[in-house]
């Protein structure tokens, strides 16, 4: 019996190996394949259809929609239009918004004047916490109460399922699996919501590559730096819509930036430290369905606007507090958030930015949305006071601090690349319970983000373009 | 004299799996065990005729290539467990896409029944299904019900009954593949035989393995020494 045993597992071992040998990757797609062929075949036999006309719309928005050749320009301009939509329908109430802060503002200094309050503790809770706070708001409530519903029509229209569809050869190319696009899709709403989305990912390995890429797309909390950025910088020299059509291609260009990044970070996953093969599934791809208009605007723009806004202005707060201690507890002869500033400043000239972008970039952990309000703070905090009037005004403050259209580039890219927010990294360790994995998420954008930002400065200040 | 017999129940997920469960085993539902593994599976009794039966509720999936564990326990449970009639539920409106589950639950057993739900809906939505035409091609009983209007369920009762006590044989279809995963299995073939007896499906053990699934038939090579053992 002992001995049978014995030849049977050298038997089972050579008969494995034999199976190593003769397996290869694309034994699953011809089983597949066929498997789909003979059911094709069997339904053309059984099963006779008399279209509704419901069917046959579906069908021919299908062929558009997820034509090889139509299906990525359309899901360029898709997304251009929603950019630009947002943008530029953003840009009117952004500015009563903050008419309206700036009204209230005026109230708030002469509170502050008939309290006898010093003039550095107005500076930093007035012009500093509470306008920085206002200006996020005033610049991010707008396009995100637009950018919100359009995405929820979109979705619940049937469009969603169809750009995971068209996407899935390319992640496959690079080893990831297909229904990453829905989770990206997902993150441009927020990033630790999208990680946990990644459950619909069935294969650990997968959907690890989903989790650690997810951060290349900007959440909402980043995209109030991102157009701000571009409008003030990058479309400077344009008026009116020109202005929105170029803040919306810099947009644009970033993300798909950041999509590009994905790929490559995915490639070199699956090719390195998660190997293996892209596993097939079932897309369900369910009817044209003309969305409840109100009920998806309401309920999109209610329910992600104000939970995300109000995560901001709750994180914003001890953010601003901090920022404020930091900036006036002196060591020495300066405070010691000049000392971090000054510490920082080697390092963040190398890629183009400042002590106090970093500085902000590293208080603004917890969530990105006050990165933005956090430098100001800090600009504001060093007696570098000016009067402020508007979002135009905001220009003149990056301006006195040193700043070109390259610090403005590349503050855009380390925003757009850089470790994802402390809720994020908090989920990431939730999903994946590897202390390793999260390390790994913080630390694989974050060297990205270095190493982009680097090159580019490196390159700009050699060709001599600025 | 009463006899009884296992049923499982395969299917994609909302395909009415459920329902169909539900409407058979009523009230008689409890936590199936399984030795060896850690996971519950929902089980259910009922009687038909003079049979007791136990209904296994598998976990839904789309196909059974252990892309998930859903997918390995659904595949495992009639691999190993061989119930005496494996319902694969299919979705009447989206029967193209379920079709290939059907397809690769017929490489594993021979004894099945294909059970095409959601006919009403199917029917609305101007689908017609000849089953005998599918019947024909597939060797294998194939039923059309509506478990939410509760029609066609006496004819699934029927054909269950006759197939576990042998008065309709299948014959399922087997799948050919391409010639060059042909030609690999014939290799393989020989020596999966002689490891896995009668008693397990060889030539998708075969496939299997080329596929890189080596663990599955580990699992079996134990499960047969302990039976001689």
């Amino acid at each position: 019996m002992g001995a049978q045993s014995a030849y049977k597992q050298n038997e089972v071992q050579e008969l494995f190996y034999q199976a190593e040998q003769l397996s290869s990757s694309n034994v699953r797609d011809q089983i597949v394949e066929q498997l789909y062929k003979k059911s094709n075949e069997l339904i053309k036999e059984g099963v006779s259809f008399t279209k509704t006309k419901h069917d046959q719309r579906t069908e021919k928005l299908d062929a558009i929609f997820t034509s090889p050749i139509w299906g990525f320009p359309i899901m360029l301009i898709m997304l251009g239009v929603i950019f630009y939509l947002t943008i530029a329908g953003a840009n009117i109430p952004s500015s009563m918004l903050a008419s309206f802060f700036g009204w209230i503002e005026g109230y708030l200094t002469l509170m502050f004047t008939t309290l006898h309050a010093p003039d550095w503790l107005h500076g930093v809770l007035v012009l500093g916490l509470y306008r920085g706070t206002s200006w996020v708001i005033s610049v991010m409530l707008p396009p995100m109460a637009i950018f919100f519903p359009t995405f929820a029509l979109l979705e619940n229209y049937g469009y969603l399922p169809r750009v995971a569809f068209n996407m899935d050869r390319l992640f496959k190319t690079v080893g990831a699996h297909g229904k990453q696009s829905l989770t990206m899709a997902m993150g441009f709403g927020c990033n630790a919501a999208a990680v946990m989305s990644s459950r619909i990912i069935e294969s650990p390995r997968e959907r690890m590559l989903a989790i650690l890429t997810n951060n290349f797309v900007p959440c909402n909390g980043r995209w109030g730096t991102l157009i701000v950025l571009a409008s003030l910088f990058m479309a400077a020299g344009f008026t009116g819509g020109m202005k929105s059509l170029v803040t919306t291609s810099v947009i644009v260009g970033i993300v798909m930036f950041g999509i590009i990044i994905t790929f490559l970070v995915s490639w070199v996953l699956s090719k390195t430290a998660l190997k293996g093969v892209p596993t097939h599934y079932t897309l369900e791809l369910p009817p044209y369905r003309k969305p409840k208009f109100v009920d998806t605007v309401i309920r999109s723009s209610l329910t992600k606007s104000l939970s995300v806004l109000k995560r901001a202005i709750k994180v914003a707060a001890p953010a601003g507090i901090l920022t404020w201690v930091l900036a006036n507890i002196q060591v020495g002869d300066t405070s010691i958030l000049l000392h971090i500033v000054n510490f920082l400043d080697p390092l963040g000239q190398m890629i183009g930015l400042d002590g106090y972008i970093l500085m902000a970039f590293l208080i603004g952990l917890p969530a990105n949305e006050i990165v933005l309000p956090i430098l100001l703070m800090g600009y504001l905090s060093t007696g570098a006071l000016i009067d402020v009037e508007g979002i135009e005004d905001l220009k003149q403050i990056f301006l006195n601090n040193g700043w070109t259209w390259l610090t403005a580039l590349n503050m855009m890219l380390f925003s757009l690349l850089h470790y994802p927010c402390g809720t994020t990294l908090v989920n990431i360790y939730k999903e994946t319970k590897s202390i390793k994995w999260t390390f790994w998420s913080f630390m694989i954008p974050t060297g990205i983000a270095f190493l982009v930002t680097f090159l580019i400065t490196q390159i700009v200040r050699f060709m001599g373009w600025v | 004299m009463t006899k009884s017999f296992r049923i499982a129940l395969a299917g994609n997920p909302n395909t009415g799996k459920s329902t169909l469960f539900n409407l058979l085993t009523g009230l008689k539902q409890h936590t199936g065990n399984w030795a060896g593994k850690t996971v519950d599976l929902k089980a259910g009794t009922f009687t038909f005729k003079t049979n007791q039966y136990e209904m296994i509720d598998l976990p839904g999936t789309y196909s059974l290539f252990s892309n998930s564990k859903d997918e390995e326990i659904a595949r495992d449970y009639i691999v190993f467990e061989k119930p005496d009639v494996t319902l694969v539920v299919l979705d009447a409106t989206a029967l193209e896409r379920n079709m290939n589950l059907a397809l690769q639950v017929m490489e594993i057993t021979d004894r099945l029944i294909i059970c095409i739900n959601l006919i009403d809906e199917a029917e609305k939505m101007g689908i017609k299904i000849n089953e005998k035409v599918l019947m024909k091609r597939l060797g294998v009983p194939v039923i059309k019900i509506s478990a939410r209007n509760k029609s066609g369920i006496p004819m699934l009762l029927d054909t269950i009954d006759r197939v576990v006590t042998g008065a309709i044989q299948c014959t399922p279809y087997q799948m050919t593949y391409d010639e060059e995963t042909e030609k690999k299995i014939a290799l393989l073939l020989p020596t999966v035989e002689k490891i896995s007896g009668n008693k397990f499906p060889a030539r998708w053990l075969s496939l299997r393995l080329l596929d890189g699934d080596t663990n599955l038939l580990q699992q079996i090579q134990q499960k047969i020494t302990i039976m001689e053992g």
